[in-house]
């Protein structure tokens, strides 16, 4: 009977009332904030300049930010477990750098990929094993892989390496005819596809889930009887193998290799990851969130190159703006539930 | 005694100083040899003290931000600031080479990073926000601002006042060692011969105890994110002055990740805590040596990078509890103060 009522009630209701009682859980609420600021962000360029809602526009920001969403992807991972992996920019330098020089010595380029993606899990194993096993926190194991990778770097080359391998080159310069005339790059269904297995990953299987109950509480995890050593440094094998993969979209994309390629690229991938609505103490938050991240940087680039009057820094200062309005909501939502 | 030596806490970090500097020695014999030339002091040494006093000083202030268990990612940021403030104010200038101009110059931007400082400060001990992230918005800003201020360009400056903070000599001494040394002596002063320092490493042990027991954790944090910001606009007036230029991109780049390896180096923990001023003093003294080093014994300066990773991973496996138990299995019980998680 009351229920009746209620509904009546509700179905009498005013526009606010019929929105609130949508009411999506709540773990959706980061995702839906980052894509509405998306939706804006577009809506306002489409509204300024000629041209910004071209459907082609939409899809150059997946073929030009390609790397950065398998790079985000892996990131997301370690975040979820409460770490942080400051390594991944140089270690997408060093899997161009490994690339270019493998494929330099004659190297058929499947075995060069292969080369590659062993060489960035590799160090992510290492770093999770290091962080897991002495105890060490992760900004400063990861700080050493930063290190590290941009060392190996200049090891292998001080000078930039150019990619002339036939299969890269043919690769790099192939597009995916979408209908309409329109096109993507081989690099964004890369993405598209890293992006589908991490999600189901995160949410259909058994590692996924300890991912999610070691970043809400390690100590319970582990009375829980989780296999949480074995998450731990899973996921910086993750982001390692991720940031290697990003890194040869990176090569693909840039046709080198070189030591000061993606300079700084480990705070963009945490800001995407951030403005995606993951929480960084670790236990909330989606993979998809972090793509849209990635699309909400991507999106402010390219108001910056349709506008021809801002300059380059205004990247930067509204990457700082976004990340400090997400990052006080964040705070905000969280005092106000517990 | 010889056996308790390898306990003191900067036993390590002196040992690795020391082993540096004779690497140095074996590669050129005349590395410790000083000469007085025009009154002024020359000499590798000297170099080594000159060219790490902008990281000196940021590791000072690092050093007790990391005593509150926070942690200030912005300071490289703040450097460019800095710079920028200062050297733009003075090519804005009519009459660009006055000693007052220079003074102004200097106070405005160090006035402006100390906003900066109170921002982070607000964002950490006010809002609860985690200092790496707190820290990570100004991180990524701070370069963009700087460049906004100076419009993308290098702004080269020319004033005899402005260039003798990072390149001109006092008493034979360079000015920019000097002045770490002088803040070195004060911070020393204020953090162990009042209850200042003690308050620092209580609030890093645990803020609420801290709270609970009187202490005003909130000031505290706060002051230490303010006398980060303060150090780094000096280190900021100090490269710009050096080169009588401000580069919005390259000025201070990774300085953050050096003044927290210094401090890190020097046995003052991540988890917060006690801290050692004396042991910072090493750790950025060791880093500028590595620096020196690498060329000097012939191997290419980029590699730089390859001798911090093992540094680092030498450095923190040291510290690990864990690893030490592994190594020597004698002397277990004494290691066990550490806690597990920040």
């Amino acid at each position: 009977m009351s229920s009746q009522t209620s509904t009546i009630k509700g179905l009498g209701g005013t526009l606010p009332e019929a929105i609130r009682r949508l009411d999506p859980p709540r773990r959706f609420y980061p995702i839906i904030a980052t894509f509405a600021l998306f939706v804006g962000m577009f809506g306002a360029g489409t509204i300024r300049y000629e041209g910004f809602s071209s459907p082609q526009v939409i899809l150059n920001l997946l073929v030009d930010n390609a790397f950065l969403i398998v790079l985000a992807v892996g990131m997301t991972f370690v975040i979820l477990t409460g770490g942080i992996d400051l390594s991944v920019g140089s270690v997408v330098a060093l899997s161009t750098m490994v690339a270019a020089a493998t494929l330099q010595a004659g190297w058929p380029a499947p075995l060069a990929i292969v080369a590659v993606l062993l060489t960035g899990s590799l160090l992510g194993l290492l770093m999770g094993l290091v962080i897991h096993y002495f105890d060490i926190q992760p900004f400063i194991a990861t700080l050493a892989g930063m290190f590290l990778a941009r060392g190996l770097c200049y090891l292998i080359s001080v000078e930039s390496i150019p990619i002339k391998n036939e299969s890269f080159t043919s690769f790099a310069m192939g597009t995916v005819p979408l209908p309409g005339g329109y096109f993507v790059t081989p690099g964004v269904i890369v993405a598209l596809v890293v992006l589908a297995v991490a999600a189901w990953v995160l949410h259909m299987t058994r590692f996924g889930r300890t991912v999610y109950a070691v970043g809400g509480s390690e100590q319970s995890a582990l009375l829980m009887g989780l296999a949480v050593t074995r998450t731990k440094v899973g996921v910086y094998l993750i982001s390692g193998f991720c940031s290697s993969l990003a890194g040869l979209l990176f090569s693909l994309y840039m046709l080198s290799g070189y030591s000061l390629h993606a300079v700084g690229m480990e705070l963009d991938a945490i800001a995407a990851v951030v403005i995606g609505g993951t929480l960084l103490t670790g236990g909330s938050g989606l993979v998809l969130g972090s793509a849209l991240g990635v699309l909400v940087l991507g999106t402010i680039q390219t108001f910056i190159s349709f506008d021809g009057n801002l300059s380059s820094w205004w990247t930067k200062i509204t990457i700082g703006v976004l990340l400090l309005l997400f990052v006080v909501m964040q705070r905000l939502f969280n005092r106000r539930q517990s | 005694m010889l056996r308790s030596l390898p306990r003191h806490a900067l036993f390590w970090p002196l040992l690795a100083l020391a082993l540096l500097l004779l690497i140095n020695l074996l590669a050129t014999p005349t590395f410790f040899s000083l000469r007085i030339q025009d009154g002024h002091l020359y000499g590798s040494l000297i170099d080594i003290l000159r060219n790490g006093a902008p990281t000196l000083l940021i590791a000072l202030g690092m050093t007790l931000v990391i005593a509150t268990r926070g942690i200030d990612l912005s300071v490289g940021a703040i450097v460019a600031i800095s710079g920028a403030v200062a050297c733009t104010y003075l090519a804005g200038s009519p009459d660009e080479s006055t000693a007052g101009r220079a003074i102004v110059a200097m106070t405005m931007a160090i006035g402006v990073c100390i906003l900066l400082g109170l921002w982070n400060g607000f964002l950490i001990s006010v809002l609860g926000i985690q200092p790496i992230i707190a820290t990570l918005v100004l991180m990524t800003a701070g370069r963009g601002l700087a460049m906004l201020i100076t419009d993308g360009q290098i702004i080269t400056v020319n004033n005899p006042l402005f260039k003798k903070v990072g390149a001109g000599f006092v008493l034979a001494l360079p000015v920019s060692i000097l002045l770490a040394m002088a803040l070195f002596a004060i911070t020393a002063l204020l953090t162990r011969r009042t209850a200042l320092g003690m308050l620092i490493e209580s609030v890093g042990i645990n803020p609420e105890a801290s709270r609970l027991a009187g202490v005003r954790s909130r000031t505290i944090i706060w002051t230490v994110y303010v006398f980060v910001a303060f150090c780094a606009a000096l280190a900021g007036l100090m490269i710009a002055s050096n080169t009588s230029a401000a580069d919005a991109n390259n000025a201070g780049l990774f300085i953050e990740l050096d003044a927290i390896l210094a401090v890190v180096i020097g046995g003052t923990s991540l988890a917060g805590g006690r801290f050692s001023l004396t042991g910072t003093l090493i750790g950025a003294m060791f880093i500028q040596t590595l620096a020196t080093t690498i060329p000097t014994i012939g191997i290419p300066s980029e590699t730089n990078y390859l001798f911090k990773a093992v540094v680092v991973i030498f450095v923190c496996l040291l510290q690990s509890p864990e690893a030490r138990a592994a190594l020597s299995r004698r002397r277990p019980a004494l290691l066990t103060a550490k806690e597990s998680h920040a």
